[in-house]
C-alpha cells in the first residue's frame, strides 16, 4: 500500500482504491489510489503495460465502449463529490466534463472548423457566431488559430502531424472541460512539434487539470508538477515531480528514472 | 593467407546471395505471369462475348429497337416495356433494399451484442448472397404473391431482387463501416457524444462510399437477375406500359404501378432466344448487348465513385 503524502493542493479528482479489470479477466489496475490537483499537471511514469494508460482511461470511461471489462473502486470528481465510476453516472456526462487527448492525431476527416465544433454540435449548439467564436478561442488555446485562420474550412488532414494535434486538442478544449487527459501526446510527433504541445500545456493548466501519460521521462520531468510512477498495475510513488526526479523515496523509482530498468 | 581465405569466403557468399536473389526474381515473375495469364484470359472473354452480342445485333441499334413494343414481327420489335419494367422494378429494389440493408448493417456492426445470436445472424448473412436466386423466387412465389397477394406484379418483382441484394447491402455496409479506425470513433465518443450521434455524423459519412458501392454492385447484379422473377410468374410478351409513376394532376405520384403486370429486360432476351426464327435472336443479341452496357456502367460508376471518396477520406 503506497502512503499518499499530503500536498498542498486542491484536490480536482481522486481515484480511491481502483481496480480494473480487462473482459479476459487480467487485472490491469491493482488498488490505485492518486489524486489529481487543479490546476496542476500530473504525470504518470512507467515501462509499457504498466497499466498507465489504462488508468488514463478511466477517467473518461472509455472502457464502457467495449464490453466486459469492469471497475472497482471509485474516482471521485471535485467539486460535487461524484464517483464518475458509478453505474448510475452516465459516461457521456463523464465525458462532457473530461475531455481527452490521444496518442495519435485523430482528427475527423471534417474541416478543421467542424472538427473543433464538433464537442459543441454534440452539446445541441447550432447558433452560428457562438460556434465561430467558441472555434476561434479554443484554436487560439491551442495556439493554432494564427496557421489555419484563412482556412478553417479546409479538411483537417492537411495539417501537418504537429498541427493535427493541436488541433486535437483544441477540439478537446472548445467544450471547456474541467480535466484533460493526454495519453502520450507527442509520441508520433518530433522535436519541434513537441515542444509546441509541452508549452501548450503548461499554458493550459491555469485554466484546468492536466493528467498526463507519458513514455518520455524527460517531458515528465519538463512539464509536470507532480508524477506518478506505475509498475505491473499497481502504484508505486507519487509526489513532488522534483522529488521524483532528484530524491525518490522508492528503490523502484530511482532505478526506473535512472535507468537500470525499463 | 588468412586474409585471402576471408575474402573468397566473402566473395562465395556474394555469389550465393546473387544466385538467391535471381531465383526470388524468377519467381516473382512466373506469379506476375500467371496473373497476367488469368486476367487477360478473363477479359478477352468477356470481350469476345460483348463483341459478339454487338456484331449480331448491331442492326438494332436504332431508336425504334428502344420505343417499340415486343411485336411478333421481329423487325418492328423492340423493348420498351422491358427496360421500363426493369427501370420501375429496379426503382422499388432500390427503396426497398437500401434502407434495410444499411440499417441492418449499423444495427450489426455497431448495437448487436456479440454473441452466439449475432454469430448465427452473420453466418446467415453471408450465406445469403450465395443462395442461387430461384431459391428466392420459390420464396417470393409463396411468400410474396401468394401469402401476401401482391400478384405478378412489378412491387412483387421488387422485393424479390430486393432480398437478393439485402445480403450484398448489408455485407457491404458492415464492411465499410468496419473500415473506419477505432481512433476516430473514440474521438467522438471523448468529446462526449451518444452512440446514435457517433452513428450518424462520423460512422454513415465515412462508410457512406463503401455502402454506396455495395448498393451498385448489387443493382447492377439485380437487373440481370431472370430466374426469380421467371418464378413468380414475370410476362414474357407484353405490349403495354405500366400506369405512369408521375401525374399531370394531384398529387402527381401514382402508385398504381406497382400492381402492374411487367416484363424485365433478360426475360424479354430469354423469350427472343427461344424463338425459331433468326431475326428475333438479332433482337436477343441486341438486348444482350444493353444488358452488358448498363452492367459495366453502373460498375464503372461504383468504382469511380470508390476512387473518389477514397482519395478524400485516408486514415
Amino acid at each position: 500500500m503506497v502512503m499518499l503524502k499530503k500536498h498542498n493542493e486542491i484536490i480536482k479528482a481522486e481515484s480511491r482504491n481502483l481496480n480494473f479489470f480487462y473482459a479476459d479477466g487480467t487485472q490491469a489496475l491493482k488498488n490505485i489510489n492518486l489524486p489529481v490537483y487543479e490546476n496542476k499537471i500530473t504525470a504518470l511514469i512507467g515501462p509499457s503495460g504498466c497499466g498507465k494508460s489504462t488508468f488514463l482511461r478511466s477517467f473518461n470511461r472509455m472502457h464502457d465502449l467495449y464490453p466486459g471489462n469492469k471497475y472497482e473502486g471509485e474516482i471521485i470528481l471535485q467539486p460535487d463529490n461524484t464517483n464518475i465510476l458509478d453505474k448510475k453516472v452516465d459516461p457521456i456526462e463523464v465525458r462532457m466534463r473530461i475531455s481527452m487527448v490521444f496518442q495519435k492525431p485523430n482528427p475527423f476527416p471534417k474541416s478543421i472548423f467542424e472538427n473543433v465544433a464538433y464537442g459543441l454540435r454534440v452539446r445541441g449548439e447550432s447558433n452560428k457566431r457562438i460556434l465561430d467564436d467558441k472555434v476561434e478561442e479554443a484554436l487560439k488555446g491551442a495556439s493554432l488559430w494564427n496557421e489555419v485562420k484563412d482556412r478553417l474550412q479546409d479538411l483537417a488532414f492537411n495539417l501537418s502531424g504537429g498541427q493535427q494535434q493541436r488541433l486535437c486538442i483544441a477540439r478537446a478544449l472548445a467544450t471547456e472541460p474541467e480535466i484533460m487527459l493526454f495519453d502520450e501526446p507527442t509520441s508520433a510527433l518530433d522535436p519541434i512539434a513537441t515542444v509546441n504541445i509541452e508549452e501548450l500545456m503548461s499554458e493550459l493548466k491555469k485554466k484546468l487539470s492536466i493528467l498526463i501519460v507519458t513514455h518520455n521521462m524527460q517531458q515528465a520531468a519538463r512539464i509536470s508538477d507532480y508524477t506518478a510512477y506505475m509498475y505491473l498495475g499497481e502504484l508505486v510513488e507519487h509526489d513532488d515531480t522534483n522529488k521524483i526526479f532528484t530524491n525518490p523515496s522508492k528503490k523502484e523509482t530511482e532505478d526506473y528514472i535512472t535507468g537500470k530498468f525499463g | 593467407m588468412a586474409e585471402n581465405k576471408k575474402k573468397s569466403s566473402a566473395l562465395n557468399n556474394l555469389d550465393l546471395i546473387r544466385t538467391m536473389i535471381k531465383q526470388h526474381k524468377r519467381n516473382d515473375l512466373a506469379f506476375a505471369a500467371l496473373g497476367m495469364f488469368v486476367i487477360a484470359s478473363l477479359t478477352i472473354t468477356l470481350i469476345i462475348l460483348f463483341l459478339d452480342l454487338v456484331l449480331d445485333g448491331y442492326p438494332k441499334f436504332t431508336l425504334d429497337f428502344f420505343s417499340n413494343f415486343p411485336s411478333r414481327k421481329a423487325a418492328r420489335a423492340g423493348i420498351l416495356s422491358a427496360w421500363v419494367g426493369s427501370s420501375l422494378v429496379l426503382v422499388v429494389t432500390f427503396f426497398v433494399a437500401v434502407p434495410l440493408g444499411i440499417a441492418a448493417g449499423i444495427y450489426l456492426e455497431e448495437y448487436s451484442k456479440k454473441g452466439w445470436l449475432s454469430d448465427i445472424i452473420e453466418i446467415n448473412v453471408s450465406n445469403l448472397a450465395g443462395v442461387p436466386s430461384i431459391i428466392y423466387g420459390l420464396l417470393a412465389l409463396g411468400l410474396f404473391v401468394y401469402s401476401f397477394g401482391l400478384g405478378q406484379s412489378i412491387l412483387t418483382a421488387g422485393l424479390t431482387l430486393a432480398l437478393l441484394m439485402l445480403p450484398i447491402v448489408i455485407v457491404s455496409t458492415r464492411e465499410a463501416i468496419r473500415a473506419i479506425p477505432v481512433q476516430i470513433r473514440e474521438a467522438a465518443y471523448a468529446v462526449g457524444a451518444t452512440k446514435w450521434q457517433v452513428v450518424l455524423n462520423h460512422v454513415v459519412q465515412y462508410s457512406y462510399g463503401g455502402i454506396l458501392t455495395g448498393v451498385i454492385i448489387g443493382m447492377a447484379r439485380a437487373i440481370g437477375e431472370t430466374a426469380p422473377l421467371i418464378t413468380i410468374g414475370a410476362l414474357t410478351f407484353i405490349a403495354f406500359l405500366p400506369p405512369s409513376p408521375v401525374t399531370i394532376d394531384p398529387p402527381f405520384l401514382n402508385l398504381d404501378w406497382l400492381n402492374a403486370g411487367f416484363t424485365v429486360l433478360p426475360i424479354q432476351m430469354f423469350n427472343w432466344i427461344s424463338r425459331p426464327q433468326h431475326a428475333f435472336h438479332i433482337n436477343a443479341a441486341a438486348t444482350g448487348a444493353v444488358i452488358i452496357i448498363l452492367t459495366v456502367l453502373m460498375n464503372g460508376v461504383a468504382i469511380k465513385l470508390r476512387y473518389n471518396i477514397r482519395k478524400k477520406i485516408k486514415w
